[in-house]
């Protein structure tokens, strides 16, 4: 669907793996992104959102692992996505495009660290009522 | 990379290889992939500052609560709505893609592929849209978001 550089195009199997890539995570967050979506808004209700019910949300484990999963997926999908954009944008400047790839990498590790730290670290039932 | 794009190489400037972009396929897919590329960024910005936003429940319920009154301002349901379209668009024509990528033959009706996705896409999103922004025109009713 998009040009794709020279770079890109001699670049063997990872391109092939992310090619590969964008399309089972695309798929699978067809399913939790869309689903996380409405269901926010429409079963569970932006007015009702607070530190409490959240907190309640994630007495259960599951939604602590559905939302690790969702999160991991659209961090890499997205930003492998931001990677082939500057691919493309890039091309011609390999200094700013090594800036950018480094800049994208250090923000995916950050992301995916202080997101998966408040899901499995937000406190428990047991815990919840000693929160500040 | 789609499956037929390897030969392609592009040797110019970033004007260049946008232009070359805009003018890739130069029928339904072509507007079709702008979008694609726009919605795809613009959700990866709302992820980032999502993931933010919920990190700052480590700061307790004091100030998580009511940074919060952002989300549940009335011009939150305008930006909520362009989120849904984003999502939306990017994730109906981001199927489109995997099925064509994977299943050549439908290349063939890739026309009518499109005109599905576009009607798929208005099916979902006028209704949710409606609700969303109910109740800023005090139309109340179904909205409890
Ligand atoms: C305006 C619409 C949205 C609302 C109101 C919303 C609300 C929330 C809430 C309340 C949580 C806390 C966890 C929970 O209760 O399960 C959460 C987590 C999360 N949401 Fe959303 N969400 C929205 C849109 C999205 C979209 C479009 C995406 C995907 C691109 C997304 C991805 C995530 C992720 C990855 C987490 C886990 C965050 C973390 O680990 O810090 N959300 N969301
Ligand atoms: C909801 C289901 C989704 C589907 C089915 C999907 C599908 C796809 C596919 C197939 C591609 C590759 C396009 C190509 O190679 O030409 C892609 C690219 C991309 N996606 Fe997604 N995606 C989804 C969700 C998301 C989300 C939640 C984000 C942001 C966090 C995102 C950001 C991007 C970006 C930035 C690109 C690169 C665009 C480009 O190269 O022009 N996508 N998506």
């Amino acid at each position: 669907m998009r040009p794709s550089s020279a770079e890109r195009a001699s670049s063997g199997s990872f391109e092939l793996f992310a090619w590969l890539f964008m399309r089972i995570s695309g798929v699978i967050l067809l399913g939790m992104a869309v689903f996380h979506l409405f269901y926010m808004h429409f079963v569970f209700g932006v007015e009702r959102m607070n530190f409490n019910t959240i907190g309640a949300r994630w007495q259960n484990p599951l939604w602590r692992v559905f939302d690790f999963f969702l999160l991991a997926f659209a961090l890499f999908h997205g930003f492998n996505g931001l990677r082939v954009v500057l691919d493309d944008y890039l091309s011609q400047r390999p200094g700013w495009r090594v800036l950018a790839k480094t800049l994208v990498f250090v923000l995916v590790v950050g992301l995916m660290s202080i997101g998966g730290y408040v899901i499995f670290t937000f406190p428990a039932a047991a815990n919840l009522a000693a929160v500040p | 990379m789609a499956t037929a794009a390897p030969e392609r190489t592009v040797k110019a400037g970033w004007w260049e290889s946008f232009y070359q972009g805009l003018t890739y396929r130069g029928y339904e897919g072509h507007w079709a992939w702008i979008f694609h590329r726009v919605t795809g960024l613009g959700v990866l910005l709302f992820l980032t500052l999502h993931i933010v936003d919920i990190f700052l429940l480590t700061l307790g319920p004091g100030v998580f609560n009511s940074l919060l009154a952002l989300y549940k301002a009335p011009a939150a349901r305008i930006l909520d709505v362009f989120l849904l379209f984003g999502v939306l668009f990017h994730a109906v024509n981001g199927l489109r893609i995997v099925i064509i990528d994977f299943w050549p033959h439908a290349t063939r009706a890739h026309k009518a592929i499109f005109w599905a996705e576009v009607a798929v896409f208005l099916i979902v999103f006028v209704p949710s849209a409606l609700v969303l922004l109910a109740p800023l025109f005090g139309w109340g009713g179904g909205a409890q978001s």
